[in-house]
């Protein structure tokens, strides 16, 4: 596909890549092209070169990490990260970004940076994957429409991460191990430069977690 | 936890000053939903990119998911088999499906016959992640197909041309993929399909708003659907590719084309050596657009399916044709 759109006065707005070997890459492209930002797509490490940020899509987490370590895009993006590089992954972007993994397939990776051990799939089969509205005051004063496809959870996080929204963990599916959770199972959290969410706001028109990330991640903002 | 939107948005949360998460209010209004049409499209757009494998056992499936497989399609025989053996083909056994779904931790799709509703609901007491309502298998209904808003499940259907895609979506089809020619390894007719539709997409696109009025009548689809499409210039839906693809060349040049991802059948395990071979396809279909990463890709694979030509092929045995 070409490469992202760009909006009048975008010349002002960061530039955003978004990781783009498998997933729902033109969804967040839209939404972020829409916030005035320049998108480009990532898919190799030359492509990290100028980023103000980059966000990680939705899609399945054992394909992008089979893909980005063929590729040689996995150490170079850890690097970035490393080096303070904004990112703000989405559901198999949360699982990238996540130190651990309660439940890979064999041999997969993550590229690692957020203090949080995820479960993949922690709701269940598609026929249970959901859509509401969740209270996120560090991000909206109103409801933020969230969509869970599948979704992880953040079983465990470390000091440093800050929670920004949960869920009642009664919705995780039976046999997720619950005992490191109790009560309700963050969904949203951040630690410094790194953003990420068990849902999809970029597939429901809200575009509060953009927002949320191109002003106060990338530009640091109040 | 209390403020003045509470009545009204649900308060599904936990305020992240609170040092004790867990305080959940539920106002009953706007609870979780599931099986909306932002849920069911959504899992198809999180699999664009990819490439979804025919496996008819754990093992199989297995191999398909180490080999990066974004989704596995469990089926009894693949549609060469189908093809070869002939006689009336079927849902597939249920601890077949249960197996596949175990040994897994990515969206495992089932095939249901054209018009089985019950098949169907089978295969959502199972939990299947997709129902792919398949001309691959016998047709169950020649007039009618499912009614799928009324299930939870998404599901994937075929389609020759636009007309098609749009009559599917009406019916509830959350992911449409043109139909190719099944089990012949001939990508031929995917890429009529894939070109017909998109060609077909294009040319509504330049219509005119009274010109649209006919367009519905010829596609045989409700107007609003086709005036959406004509406006946004895609379906509202993701458009994968499937019946054919047999090498890593072959997946590239549906995503060329505009494929958003591709079903690979008998393709890969009726191969000379799957594992490669899926891995194979997975990168091209990433790496689309680098023809040097698709020449790398082609490299060392052992012998690909025999294959049939599709002009070989006597009408009543094509399967592109069920289906209407």
């Amino acid at each position: 596909m070409s490469a992202g759109p760009t909006t009048p006065g975008a010349a002002s707005g960061p530039t955003i890549g978004v990781f783009a070997l498998q997933g729902d890459v033109r969804e967040h492209e839209r939404v972020l092209a829409a916030l005035g930002a320049r998108t480009t797509l990532v898919r190799a490490a030359g492509d990290l070169a100028g980023l103000d940020g980059l966000v990680i899509p939705g899609g399945e987490s054992s394909v992008m990490d089979k893909l980005s370590r063929l590729l040689g895009l996995a150490p170079a993006v850890r690097a970035a990260i490393d080096d303070g590089l904004p990112v703000y992954g989405t559901c198999a972007g949360m699982i990238m970004l996540a130190d651990r993994i309660a439940n890979p397939i064999t041999g997969q990776q993550s590229l690692g940076g957020l203090d949080i051990t995820v479960q993949r799939n922690a709701f269940g089969s598609q026929v249970d994957s959901f859509e509401t509205r969740l209270s996120v005051p560090a991000v909206s004063d109103d409801p933020v429409d969230a969509v869970f496809i599948r979704a992880p959870a953040v079983l465990q996080s470390g000091p440093g991460v800050d929670v920004l929204s949960s869920v009642p963990s009664e919705r995780l599916e039976s046999g997720v191990d619950c005992g490191l959770v109790t009560g309700s199972v963050p969904v949203a959290v951040r630690q410094g430069n790194l953003l990420a969410t068990s849902f999809h706001p970029e597939v429901t028109g809200d575009w509060s977690f953009h927002r949320y990330f191109l002003d106060r991640v990338v530009r640091r903002g109040p | 936890m209390s403020n003045t939107t509470e009545s009204s948005a649900v308060s599904y949360t936990s305020n992240p000053a609170d040092p004790t998460p867990g305080t959940i209010e539920d106002s009953g209004q706007g609870s979780p939903r599931t099986g909306t049409a932002r849920v069911k499209r959504g899992l198809a757009d999180m699999l664009k990119g990819g490439v979804i494998m025919d496996v008819v056992t754990a093992e199989q499936a297995k191999i398909a998911e180490d080999a990066g497989a974004v989704a596995v399609m469990a089926l009894e025989r693949v549609p060469a088999d189908i093809r070869a053996q002939g006689g009336v083909a079927r849902m597939s056994d249920p601890d077949l499906i249960d197996q596949i779904v175990e040994s897994v931790s990515i969206p495992v799709m089932a095939k249901a016959r054209i018009g089985h509703f019950v098949e169907a609901q089978v295969l959502e007491a199972l939990k299947v992640d997709y129902i792919d309502e398949s001309e691959v298998l016998s047709p169950a209904d020649y007039v009618n197909h499912i009614d799928k808003w009324d299930f939870t499940v998404p599901f994937v259907c075929g389609a020759t041309n636009l007309g098609e895609a749009l009559r599917r979506i009406t019916e509830g089809a959350a992911m449409i993929r043109s139909k190719g020619e099944a089990g012949t390894g001939d990508v031929s007719e995917a890429v009529k399909h894939i070109r017909t539709i998109r060609g077909e997409i294009a040319k509504l696109s330049a219509l005119s708003r009274d010109e649209l009025y006919v367009a519905a009548k010829e596609l045989q689809a409700p107007y609003e659907l086709v005036a959406e499409v004509a406006r946004e210039g895609k379906l509202p839906v993701v458009l994968f590719t499937a019946g054919g693809v047999a090498t890593p060349a072959d997946a590239a040049l549906m995503m060329q084309l505009g494929a958003d991802g591709v079903f690979v059948g008998s393709g890969i395990f009726k191969s000379g050596n799957p594992e490669a071979r899926a891995a194979a396809i997975v990168r091209a279909t990433a790496q689309f657009n680098d023809a040097a990463a698709v020449a790398d890709a082609s490299r060392g694979l052992g012998e690909a399916m025999v294959g049939i030509n599709v002009a070989d092929l006597p009408a009543p045995h094509r399967l592109a044709e069920r289906g209407w």
